[in-house]
């Protein structure tokens, strides 16, 4: 367990209403900006995501909350147009920094994406691929290991066990996206990012993985981006709330759903645009 | 358009009634362009069945050849007076007076030089190669006789296919009155007939027809084409994996994507003058050789590799490298592992459509001097050769009716090797294809 670290002051005054900083976080984020080109998407953000907890982050289409979700593993480096500035924080490291190396991070900081996206290959060679590039298996019988722990975790394990070499892509969408999970944390990584994981799923399948998400919440940090307020409601402990770039507002779930601070908040959450 | 139709519909069954009078015109358009389309296809299956239906019916008769079987006495007088064995003296030995000989004794009654020479034109000048192949590999022969098949004339031949007329008068004919008895009597005794042309597949080119082959052409073009898919396919996909994976989007790349678009469209005569400028003027390469076929082939075909290989990754779904960078691959990984075994399908269509081009590819190696008439069969890639298609252009220059035949032969033959190219291209896509 790493030690305590305080949470790192915020420069000037916060344009955020909330609690934005939380004891020992595993991200702190301060003054975050992200331009597209000219466009400005994501401004002045200011953030800490704690350990063993889901921060969710809520907001109208187009409001860089999956900008935001992306800076938190350099994935934004991938689009020529996005410059990143301020300061990211994991665990005390600037993620921008020189001696942080972007692959590692990446190892770090899992992601699942909106469309479930299983590599063409067998469902063992989905779950192995990261452990692999990784070298965090000596021999193939700790790869077995890791591919039947992920897997497990991931609460697809039962439905797999006599497949394991049927193509990933066979599954269905719900399963699918429970292996890209089960993918993800087989790197053993400290957070994993969600963008909008159950966008492209039915409700049963949706409410697997918000179960599995619940679980998961004790082993690791996790953000979510969703564009369905129950579901941040059912799953998440903070809540963040972006308009047009900015981070409106951030709190306690419960809080944000009862009792917002913020006018644009409670317009978005009482559903009165969207 | 009247003003009445063009009054927009107030109520339903208004609407209903404009919808209902536009249907049929609706319709009428699509029926014209499936026609069009039906005629389009017909028009091309047609084309294309008239061109294999011509090439074919003329080609095909290249496959046979007349043959001419004597029974040869290797006599030592002849080949071997010395009695010594010598190689070197059998090597160089007399060969045609054995095929003489031969012919004379079946024919005992003809006398006369003029009349024994007509003769003699029944057995192909290359008769006596045989013969001598057969003794210098085993020189017990001397002194034995033989019942062999040898190659007859290729007026013979082309008597024999029926392309001779034997009503036409005989100042008209190659084959005189006194060749067409001689003839009809070896075929009566089964001594002259029509048998699968060996010679053709293992021959190189010459100046007689029944002798000329398309064995040095094939293995001209099979390492010329070795050569192109050894330097162009690497080269090819890694600047195409670089320039769409991982070169940055600015002028220099946009610039760099412009000339190779435009050198896809350059005309490949002027890649040969840059060949013959480059490899063989400059570097000094020998001229004719597969080494600088292969170079300048390589330089038309990396366009159409690059462009095609591009594509390919293009269509690749983002969500891949996606999911490959979101668990900690680096960009390399991404691609080998991931982006490149889903782009293959893609990759290696381009590649066979770009060795395609280069395989039927003759004025820039005329360019570099392939067009020389060479017998021998190249054995290396810098042995002077000559390729298919150049092979084809050669023989359809020449006068003999022979080579008529031949020509559709080697187009053939180049046809065949096309078809083979194109269905190794269908079975490593169904290979390498997989789907997401």
């Amino acid at each position: 367990m790493p030690e305590n670290r305080p949470s790192p002051p915020i420069a000037g005054s916060s344009r955020t209403i909330g609690a934005v900083t939380t004891d020992n976080p595993v991200f702190a984020c301060r003054d975050v900006n992200v331009h597209y080109g000219d466009k400005h998407a994501i401004k002045h953000v200011d953030i800490d995501v704690g350990r063993s907890e889901v921060l969710a982050m809520i907001g109208p289409s187009g409001c860089g909350k999956s900008t935001f979700l992306r800076c938190l593993n350099r994935m934004n480096d991938t689009i020529e147009s996005a410059r990143v500035t301020g300061s990211i924080m994991l665990d005390g490291q600037d993620i921008h920094d020189r001696k942080q190396d972007v692959v590692q991070l990446r190892a770090r900081v899992g992601m699942v994406f909106q469309k479930p996206n299983p590599f063409p290959k067998s469902i063992y060679e989905n779950v192995a691929y990261g452990p692999r590039i990784h070298g965090l298996a000596a021999d193939r019988g700790e790869l077995d290991e890791i591919v039947n722990t992920s897997l497990r975790r991931a609460g697809l394990w039962e439905e797999v066990k006599d497949r394991l070499n049927h193509p990933g892509t066979s599954l269905s969408g719900g399963q699918q996206q429970r292996l890209c999970i089960a993918r993800t944390i087989a790197v053993n990584p400290d957070v994993i990012l969600m963008d909008e994981p159950c966008s492209a799923l039915d409700p049963i399948a949706t409410a697997r993985i918000e179960d599995l998400i619940d679980e998961l919440r004790e082993s690791y940090a996790i953000c979510i981006v969703t564009h369905s307020m129950q579901q941040a409601a059912r799953v998440s402990q903070r809540t963040a709330y972006f308009h047009l770039g900015d981070l409106i507002e951030v709190g306690e779930t419960k809080k944000i759903f009862t009792n917002p601070q913020a006018k644009l908040t409670e317009d978005y959450i009482t559903g009165r645009f969207g | 358009m009247n003003s009445t139709s063009s009054r927009r519909p107030q109520t339903a069954a208004e609407t209903q009634d404009r919808v209902r009078a536009g249907l049929a015109r609706r319709y009428r358009a699509e029926r014209r362009f499936r026609a069009y389309g039906i005629a389009a296809i017909t028009f091309g299956v047609a084309f294309v069945i008239f061109l294999f239906g011509t090439v074919f019916s003329q080609g095909v008769s290249a496959l046979r050849q007349a043959y001419l079987q004597i029974d040869v006495f290797y006599d030592p007088e002849i080949i071997d007076p010395a009695g010594n064995r010598d190689p070197d003296d059998l090597m160089v030995a007399d060969y045609q007076s054995l095929v003489r000989a031969s012919l004379r004794e079946r024919f005992p009654t003809v006398e006369g030089r003029p009349a024994l020479r007509e003769l003699y034109s029944i057995a192909s000048s290359a008769a006596s190669v045989g013969l001598q192949r057969r003794v210098t590999a085993d020189p017990d022969l001397i002194g034995q006789r033989e019942r062999l098949w040898v190659l007859a004339d290729d007026t013979v031949d082309m008597f024999l296919k029926g392309k001779v007329s034997r009503s036409a008068p005989q100042e008209e004919r190659r084959l005189s009155d006194a060749q067409i008895g001689q003839i009809d009597v070896l075929e009566s005794q089964k001594a002259l007939k029509l048998r699968f042309n060996t010679a053709f597949f293992s021959n190189g080119d010459s100046r007689d027809p029944e002798q000329a082959g398309v064995r040095g052409a094939v293995v001209g073009s099979f390492l010329t084409l070795l050569i192109t898919l050894l330097l162009s396919f690497p080269i090819g996909v890694g600047a195409a994996v670089y320039l769409e994976e991982f070169a940055p989007r600015n002028r220099m790349t946009d610039l760099i994507e412009v000339n190779i678009n435009n050198l896809a469209a350059v005309p490949s005569i002027v890649f040969g003058l840059l060949g013959l400028a480059m490899f063989i003027s400059f570097f000094g390469l020998p001229r004719s050789a597969p080494l600088v076929g292969g170079l300048v082939l390589t330089l038309i075909t990396l366009p159409t590799i690059i462009i095609a290989s591009r594509a390919a990754l293009k269509a690749v779904p983002p969500s891949i490298r996606e999911a490959a960078l979101g668990i900690g691959a680096s960009r390399w990984q991404t691609v080998v592992h991931h982006v490149l075994p889903l782009a293959m399908p893609g990759v290696l269509t381009g590649a066979i459509i770009g060795m395609a081009r280069a395989l039927g590819e003759s004025a820039p190696l005329l360019m570099i001097g392939m067009v020389a008439f060479i017998v021998e069969v190249p054995t290396g890639v810098l042995d002077p050769s000559t390729v298919l298609p150049v092979q084809v252009f050669l023989w359809s220059d020449l006068p003999e009716r022979g080579f008529v035949e031949r020509t559709s032969g080697a187009i053939i033959v180049l046809l065949l090797f096309l078809i083979v190219m194109n269905a190794a291209a269908v079975v490593l896509r169904s290979k390498f294809e997989k789907r997401w």
